[in-house]
This record gives C-alpha cells, sequence and structure tokens, in this order.
C-alpha cells in the first residue's frame, strides 16, 4: 500500500518541501510545457552543429566510399568498430537501469530510468550508423537478412557478424517498445493538461491510455516481463558483440573473457554517460529534487565497481598472454603497452582503472564538479579500450613487412565528432517534447521515501534516537537539502 | 430524473481514494472504474480483478520465435545448402543459439506487448476515453455509474466521508475534447 512507511535509515529518493503529486507533473512536465531556456538553444545549437557535421561525413563516405577513410591493408578495421562498440556499450547502462534494477526492485531507478532508456535508442541509433557506413554500399544492408535471392544463397549463420546484425536490431526494436510503453501514462499526463493542436498530437501518441485499474496492472504485467527478457538481452547483446572479436584467430582478441569483460566495460561507460547527461539534465531542467546526489552517488559506486572489473579484466588478459606461452599473443600485449600505441593504452589504463578509484573517496563520489569530470574522463577511457584492442592487434601483423599505423582522417573523425552531436540533438529534442522522468513512478515514492514523509516520521519522536541521527547525517551530502530544518540534537 | 450519467469521487491521496472504495463497497455501490494517475497496488485485488494472463501469452510468443528462427537457420544452412566451412558439421547447434535466443526475446517482448494493446484496447489516434482530466496528474478519481444507484446523495455523502476533495456528477459519461 502507498502507506507503507519505509525504515528511517533508507535515504531519501525524493528531497524538498511541500513534493505532491500536482507538482511532481509541474516540475517534470515544465521544460515541454514552456519555451527553452538559453542554456538548452546554446547546447542545442552546438549539438546541432555536430549532428549536420556527422550528415556531412557520413555523406561523404556513402559518395566516395569507405576509401575515404584511413584504413588501410592492414587495420581494416579501426574507428568504425570503435565508435560502434562504444556506442552500443553506452546504450546498455539505459537498459540495466530500466531492466535490472527493476527487477532488484531499486526504486532509486525510477526518477533515471525515462532518460536512461532514452539514451540507450540514441547510442544504439549511433552505433547503427558505423554498421552502415562500414558496409560500403549500405543500400545493399538488406544483404545481412536471409532473404531468397537469385544467387539461392543464404547468409553464413556461424558469423559473429551475423548474430551481430540480430543482436543490434532485436536490442533496439525491444529497447523501443520497452520505453514507448513506459511513455504512455506520461503521454496521456501531457495530453490532458494541454489544448488544441498540441492535445491533438498527443492525444494520438497517448494511444488513448485513461489510467484505469486493469491498464494499470496489464501494464506492470508487461513491464515486468520485459524487464525479465531486456536482463538477458542486454547481456547478449554485448557478449554478441564481443563475439566480433573473440571468435576470430586474432592474436589479443581470440579470448574466452571478451563476453564478461565487454559486458563490464559497457556498464561501467554506459553510467558514466548516464551521469553526464544528468548532472547537466537535472541543473538545466529543474528536477534536482527527483534526481538527488543519492542517484549520483550509486550511480558513482557502480562506476567503481564496474571500473574495477574491468581492471580485473585487463591484467587477466595480461596474465594470460604470459600463462598461454604463446609466442604470438605475448608480443601482442607487450606491443600494447610498450609499443608504438603505449599512450593508448596508458590512457585507457589511466582513465578506467586508476581514476574511478577516486570515486572510494566519499568527498569526491558525492560532488559534482569531480563526478561529472571523472564520468567524462571514463568515456574517453572506453573509447580508448575499443581502439587499443581493435587496433594496436591488428597494426603489426604476423608478417612485420606489413606493419604499418593507423592515421584517421577528417571523415573519421567527422563521423565520430559528429556522432556525439548528433546524440545530443536527439537527447535535448527528446527533453522538449517528452518527460524526461517517469512521473508515475516517481508519484509512486512520494507517500514512502520523500523526504517529506521522513521528515514526518522524524517529527512523531517515536524512532530510535541512533537512527535518526544517522539518517540526519546522511542527509548532509545532499544539495538539494535544506540543511537548516535538521538542527543536530 | 436527474441527467446525471456518473459520479466521480475525486481523491487527492491514494489511501483516502481506498477507503472510498471499501465505504461503497460496504454500502453495495458498484463501482464502474478506477482512473489513477500511478498504479496502486492492491486495488485490483479490491475490485475483484484477476491477475493478468499476458505471461502465457508472452511465453507462446517466445516458443513461436524460437521455433521460426531455428526453422529458417535449420532450412537454410543445413537443408537448403549446406556450407562446407573447413569440413565442420552443417548442423552446428551451438552456432544457432544466439539467433535463436534473440528471435525468441523478440517474438516475446513484440507479441506480449501487441497482446496488451489489443486486451486494452490501446492504438495510435484511439479517442481518450477521459472521466476526468486531473486523473493522469493528481487525482485519483472513483467512477460510479449513476443509472440505478440510487439515491445520489448517498454515494455523494460515503465518498466525502471517505475524504474526497470534490465529488463531480457528470452529464456526460466522458470529457469529450472537441
Amino acid at each position: 500500500m502507498a502507506s507503507h512507511s519505509e525504515s528511517i535509515i533508507r535515504e531519501p529518493l525524493i528531497t524538498g518541501k511541500d513534493i505532491t503529486y500536482g507538482k511532481i507533473t509541474n516540475d517534470v512536465l515544465f521544460p515541454v510545457e514552456n519555451k527553452p531556456n538559453m542554456a538548452w538553444w546554446i547546447g542545442f545549437g552546438l549539438a546541432s552543429m555536430g549532428a549536420a557535421l556527422w550528415v556531412f561525413s557520413i555523406s561523404w563516405t556513402f559518395w566516395f566510399g569507405v576509401g575515404e577513410w584511413g584504413l588501410n591493408k592492414t587495420v581494416g578495421w579501426a574507428w568504425d568498430i570503435t565508435g560502434f562498440v562504444w556506442w552500443v556499450g553506452i546504450g546498455h547502462a539505459g537498459t540495466l537501469i530500466s531492466a535490472v534494477l527493476l527487477i532488484f526492485r531499486q526504486n532509486w531507478r525510477n526518477s533515471i530510468n525515462r532518460s536512461a532508456e532514452a539514451m540507450t535508442i540514441f547510442a544504439v541509433i549511433c552505433a547503427a550508423t558505423y554498421i552502415f557506413g562500414h558496409m560500403g554500399r549500405p543500400w545493399l544492408a538488406y544483404w545481412t537478412l536471409p532473404l531468397p535471392n537469385q544467387y539461392v544463397l543464404w547468409v553464413n549463420w556461424n558469423s559473429a557478424l551475423m548474430m551481430d546484425v540480430f543482436a543490434i536490431s532485436t536490442y533496439f526494436s525491444v529497447s523501443l517498445v520497452f520505453w514507448y510503453t513506459g511513455l504512455l501514462p506520461d503521454i496521456a499526463s501531457i495530453r490532458d493538461r494541454a489544448q488544441g493542436l498540441r492535445r491533438r498530437i498527443y492525444s494520438v501518441l497517448s494511444f488513448g491510455w485513461t489510467g484505469s485499474v486493469k491498464t494499470w496492472q496489464r501494464f506492470e504485467t508487461v513491464s515486468l516481463i520485459l524487464a525479465g527478457i531486456s536482463t538477458p538481452l542486454v547481456l547478449s547483446v554485448h557478449t554478441i558483440v564481443s563475439f566480433d572479436f573473440a571468435t576470430s584467430l586474432e592474436p589479443g582478441w581470440h579470448t574466452t573473457i571478451f563476453p564478461p569483460y565487454f559486458v563490464a566495460g559497457a556498464i561501467f561507460s554506459g553510467f558514466a554517460m548516464v551521469q553526464t547527461l544528468l548532472l547537466i539534465a537535472r541543473k538545466v531542467l529543474g528536477l534536482e529534487n527527483y534526481i538527488t546526489m543519492f542517484h549520483i552517488e550509486s550511480m558513482n559506486k557502480i562506476i567503481i565497481l564496474t571500473g574495477s572489473i574491468v581492471g580485473v579484466a585487463y591484467i587477466t588478459e595480461f596474465f594470460i598472454a604470459w600463462y598461454s606461452q604463446s609466442e604470438y599473443e605475448q608480443y601482442a600485449f607487450i606491443n600494447r603497452s610498450t609499443g608504438p600505441y603505449w599512450w593508448a593504452y596508458w590512457s585507457m589504463m589511466t582513465c578506467n582503472v586508476i581514476t574511478p578509484q577516486l570515486f572510494w573517496f566519499k568527498k569526491l563520489r558525492t560532488s559534482i564538479p569531480i563526478s561529472w569530470v571523472l564520468s567524462i574522463i571514463v568515456n574517453i577511457g572506453m573509447w580508448f579500450e575499443r581502439f587499443v584492442i581493435i587496433v594496436t592487434s591488428l597494426h603489426r601483423d604476423y608478417i612485420p613487412s606489413s606493419w604499418v599505423m593507423f592515421y584517421p582522417t577528417w571523415v573519421d573523425v567527422g563521423i565520430f565528432v559528429g556522432s556525439i552531436g548528433l546524440f545530443f540533438t536527439m537527447f535535448l529534442l527528446f527533453v522538449r517534447v517528452l518527460p524526461s522522468v517517469a512521473m508515475g513512478e516517481v508519484k509512486l515514492l512520494v507517500k514512502t521515501s520523500s523526504e517529506q514523509a521522513k521528515k514526518k516520521l522524524l517529527d512523531t519522536n517515536h524512532l530510535d534516537p541512533d537512527q535518526a541521527t544517522f539518517y540526519k547525517e546522511s542527509l548532509e551530502k545532499y544539495d538539494s537539502v535544506d540543511q537548516g530544518q535538521y538542527a543536530k540534537v | 430524473m436527474s441527467s446525471t450519467k456518473f459520479i466521480l469521487g475525486l481523491f487527492d491521496d491514494p489511501d483516502d481514494m481506498m477507503h472510498g472504495i471499501e465505504k461503497l463497497q460496504k454500502s453495495s455501490v458498484p463501482i464502474y472504474d478506477v482512473y489513477t494517475p500511478m498504479p496502486i497496488h492492491g486495488i485490483e485485488a479490491k475490485l475483484g480483478i484477476k491477475d493478468s494472463r499476458l505471461g502465457y501469452a508472452a511465453f507462446c510468443f517466445g516458443c513461436i520465435g524460437a521455433t521460426v528462427i531455428f526453422s529458417i537457420v535449420y532450412y537454410t544452412l543445413v537443408h537448403d545448402w549446406p556450407m562446407n566451412i573447413g569440413g565442420k558439421p552443417h548442423f552446428a547447434i551451438p552456432d544457432f543459439v544466439p539467433f535463436t535466443f534473440e528471435w525468441t526475446i523478440l517474438f516475446t517482448a513484440f507479441g506480449m506487448v501487441f497482446t496488451f494493446f489489443a486486451a486494452t484496447h490501446l492504438f495510435p489516434g484511439r479517442a481518450p476515453r477521459v472521466m476526468d482530466l486531473r486523473a493522469t496528474d493528481d487525482r485519483f478519481v472513483i467512477a460510479v455509474d449513476a443509472k440505478g444507484n440510487t439515491p445520489h446523495e448517498d454515494i455523494t455523502r460515503l465518498l466525502q466521508e471517505a475524504g474526497a476533495v470534490e465529488v463531480k456528477h457528470n452529464d456526460r459519461k466522458y470529457v469529450s475534447y472537441e
């Protein structure tokens, strides 16, 4: 029941005074129902310039071919697959937040799941552009499907790249369905407050949602089952992405550690990207009361955990290369860390393994500027990870006469920088037209997990004083809590 | 004869609304439906709504997905054109697992969601059958069919006693938009 009160030692998930159901709707819909502010326009201007660069570079690729990229005979995969794996990895956090945390009943997901899922969808769109770009002839993309054709040939079902086609397309479409089904009640809220044309548009988009008992009951069943199937799905997607490498015979790629290591890396980079986006969004959209310090700290804890898993994986790879006594495997790793790409390797090590460990300090993981900077560093590190795996394994192959370096052209850079612009453009448009917080789910927390509900409990004075003090101390890190009302005893 | 079609009890608190449902049921007043801005747990038991059977539908769709893709892979790679890849067996089940898994998920998700949309009559462009515009915002609405449930004053009183912030006597079933 909604009035069930929660233990006082749990930190509040909604802060602020006088939070009512109506206030949540008003706060969340503020950016949707009003004209954008200056910060949004500046962000949108920059992002759409990036998106324009992306359109130009990808069109250039389609027109002139993949030869415009810096690829050569030895390094046949470089920035494109790096960018692809990077974006797919970023997408994983959205599904993780919406599905895995739902199964574990982590209520703090309620205020961040919507925007994280949107991020998933936009990140997978960015990832897909690299696939189509690398095809060279994107109009023949349907050749990846098992369609009857005049050659009486079928696709090769033993190929990891085919598995990728199925994994990424399933992942994208299932994420889209999950996201949109969750949006229906919130679109209905916009619809019932809007007038004129806006009401008509949101009316179509809302599918006629009314919020009757049976609809909600089935909605919850659907959400739970979708979460249940999305959890193995998200793990399978990055596992299959890692098969692209692991099923090859390339030294440095041919390892069984790849699937778990890629999945951990994906969650790591995804949470970093959620952090990068939401720390800005909560400020610009005025959502400090719903995306609180507890959310930020929890995400930072996941970043340390997954960053450490990734660190262990790096060291394991090195150990196994030595332990295997395979000369080529050993050379691949010595070359990674001390060869001509040493700077990429050590950038990866520093950004992914060393700096995230700073989050062990509570002061640092509860500081907004530091969390933001470190989240960007993680994103850089994870890009380098993919670059290191791909380019340094390829650039020196079995015949020393074909050893080369990889130099990106402006088209490579344009597509990568442009895809970041595209991602932010889509995200900024999303926060303007759709609610960036799942209102229905946040409203569920008002009576149990909000600061005001806990304040009421405190005011009854029937609590264990130790627990009350513990709770008050836990509030000190919050930037959105009026500390004055919690005078120390 | 009054022109009232529906009596709506608007609550600003879900617990008061639950209380309202209990009161109405104690007085044997049938409840037409309840509209809330968020899912209220425990309400379906009170209103006697059976558990959703969408899980069974999801399972069946999953089985269909697995069968379809496994058959396609088997037909193309084993039956129609057995491709010789280093002399390895054509019927390499481990290689088929990722495809089978992905389409199981794909069919489960789409099949279940479309079943949900069909069963709850949700589709793009459907006219929203809204009884009160604040039911998707901050009001928890109990709707009672006015026909046959008399006297209306008693129902109004029951709702008010339960803590309704407002009781509406609507002449139209749905608040029309146009």
